[in-house]
């Protein structure tokens, strides 16, 4: 499988990673090389098999919906970039 | 240089009961080594403040406990820089994290201390642990401290646990945590002439560590010998309500379940695991690991794992999906880095900026790979798939070991290369590194590499056990039969 530069670009946005035009072609040579590579797993005969769910045979634990955690707010924003009045910052998103 | 920092786990502990030795002395022989081993850039931020507060504290409670105290009572640790830890410097290597401190402790790293371990500082890796030789690094790669012989050329201590491997190896510390997601701990153990395992998936709490592909990821011990591996081990494991995959397991005394007697296990030599164009000195180390195994009483069987082959093509879209799934959660707004905006940015502009700024080149493949193997029209022919040949790679174990106790192989397909041998090649060469290695992450088994032997130049090179699930203490034990058979004893010149 090759990629193109319009799949290079459309790759990088859904991963909301800036690419300047000039990388795009070096973007999409390096996928397709290592797409190449993984293009073998074709051969493989998967008919009837179960993809992994999990590595090892464990059913997830219950636990009771109760609160365990919480009115710690200045340590939830002590990392972040930008707050105000107690909240996350960020640029306005609606007109 | 004092002689202290060589000191095994196991015999610094002795020492520190018999009261010989006190941990204040131990640490700062430790601080004093890290402070001379500058060209290593094996540490990231040390901590040597918090060191002697944890130093003081360990000796006040040697004294009260005494001989009932933990093995890890007083011993200097090394962490890696992805475990978050408490209001100190935890980026996972990465600018996107610069200045990042976290308001909590990595589950891990909070038993250690509670068995009275010291942190002597955090310890540098690649970039969100996806790299092989440290090179991906936000603080410049490691530096072995291995040479080859008459040459003063600075090689890759492997990755991604570099800076631990490199760490221990130059006795900075008597032993580090590490995290393997696809070989991180082995590889670069082997490449140092140290132990390093990575335990069943689940038996370590991920809780605290920042995520690279959660289905793969296991916390693991760095150390100069299997007996200190078996210590730390037992320190670090056991069941966390806060990661929902943790097991609900006892977790074993490693170390009194080192007997070193193997005589009737049963040992498999995978005929896969010999891959065309490996050099004679691995070869010739696996065989000479089978004839010790073999004197040491133990059954050498030759075994089939026939879909060894797919192990890393499969990795290579399992791990980049999961990646892209984890990382998601670097957008600049709730932590770390955040990219200056131009005027009338919006939202995308401040996510795509700030991913762009602070994610590395080896990060981004991995994510806008994970992105594309995710997306409508691809998600069957790579993600599922992949998942589906990962279901037959554990099915070739489950088989295999129906015929035997523990597996046998090399750890690694060269000894370590130069730092920068690489930068021009091709990703997928860098990924061919942890050919022998990954099988055991995707089947979540525990694996161990052992120093076994050098090569043509001097350079340590491992042998690598492949355990049962949850059968850690069977596979140590095995490794320490090893381990006395090979008597490595190599050590790297101090150059630095």
């Amino acid at each position: 499988m090759s990629i193109d530069k319009a799949t290079a670009a459309r790759v990088a946005h859904l991963a909301r990673i800036r690419v300047d035009e000039g990388d795009l072609d070096r973007i999409a040579s390096e996928l397709s090389g290592i797409l190449d590579w993984v293009e073998q797993l074709a051969e493989v005969d998967v008919e009837g098999v179960e993809p992994m769910t999990s590595v090892t045979p464990m059913v997830l634990r219950r636990r009771e919906d109760a609160v365990t955690d919480g009115g710690i707010r200045e340590r939830v924003l002590a990392n972040a970039p930008a707050t105000r009045e107690g909240f996350f910052a960020v640029p306005k998103v609606v007109e | 240089m004092s002689d202290l920092t060589r000191l095994t786990i196991a015999e610094a502990r002795d020492r520190l009961r018999a009261k010989e030795l006190t941990s204040v002395e131990l640490t700062e022989a430790c601080l004093g080594a890290i402070e001379a081993a500058g060209p290593l850039n094996a540490v990231s931020a040390g901590t040597p403040e918090k060191a002697r507060e944890m130093a003081a504290a360990a000796d006040a409670r040697l004294a009260a406990e005494g001989d009932a105290a933990p093995s890890l009572c007083g011993i200097p640790l090394g962490i890696k820089d992805l475990f978050c830890t408490e209001g100190v410097a935890s980026q996972a290597a990465s600018n996107i994290l610069s200045d990042f401190k976290p308001q909590y402790e990595s589950t891990v790293t909070q038993r250690l201390w509670d068995r009275g371990a010291v942190m002597v500082g955090k310890l540098n890796m690649d970039e969100f642990a996806m790299g092989s030789s440290n090179e991906t690094s936000c603080y410049g790669p490691v530096v072995n401290p291995w040479r080859a012989k008459g040459s003063n050329r600075d090689l890759t201590p492997g990755g991604s646990s570099g800076g631990s491997a490199a760490a221990v190896a130059a006795d900075l510390c008597l032993g580090a945590t590490g995290t393997d997601t696809g070989g991180s701990i082995r590889q670069p153990a082997a490449f140092t002439g140290i132990v390093g395992v990575k335990p069943t998936y689940g038996r370590c709490s991920r809780w605290g560590i920042v995520a690279f592909a959660s289905s793969l990821d296991q916390a693991g011990p760095m150390a100069k010998t299997v007996r200190d591996a078996a210590i730390m081990l037992e320190g670090m494991a056991g069941f966390d309500p806060k990661d929902s995959t943790s097991a609900e397991l006892a977790v074993p005394d490693f170390e009194a379940m080192l007997t070193g007697d193997i005589r009737g296990k049963r040992i498999g030599l995978p005929a896969e695991y010999r891959m065309e164009g490996m050099p004679a000195d691995i070869e010739a180390l696996w065989a000479k690991g089978a004839d010790m195994l073999r004197d040491a009483g133990a059954e050498i069987i030759d075994i089939s794992l026939p879909h060894t082959k797919y192990a890393l093509p499969a990795y290579y879209v399992i791990a980049p999906a999961e990646a892209s799934s984890n990382l998601a959660r670097y957008d600049g707004v709730r932590f770390g880095r955040r990219a200056a905006l131009g005027a009338g940015d919006g939202i995308t502009d401040l996510y795509e900026k700030s991913r762009a700024e602070g994610f590395g080149s080896e990060v981004q493949r991995r994510v806008m790979m994970g992105a594309f193997v995710l997306s409508a029209g691809y998600y069957d022919a790579y993600y599922l798939r992949a998942q589906k040949v990962r279901t037959l790679i554990k099915r070739d174990f489950e088989q295999a070991f129906e015929k035997v106790d523990a597996i046998l192989t090399p750890a690694t397909p060269s000894a370590a290369f130069g730092l920068g041998e690489m930068a021009d090649a091709d990703p997928v060469k860098m990924y061919l590194n942890d050919v022998f290695t990954v099988t055991v992450n995707l089947a979540g088994l525990p694996g161990v590499s052992v120093p076994a032997g050098i090569d043509h130049d001097g350079l340590p090179l491992g042998l690598q056990l492949i355990g049962k699930p949850w059968g850690e203490a069977e596979m140590l034990d095995i490794a320490y039969a090893m381990e006395r058979a090979a008597g490595f004893d190599a050590r790297p010149d101090r150059w630095w």
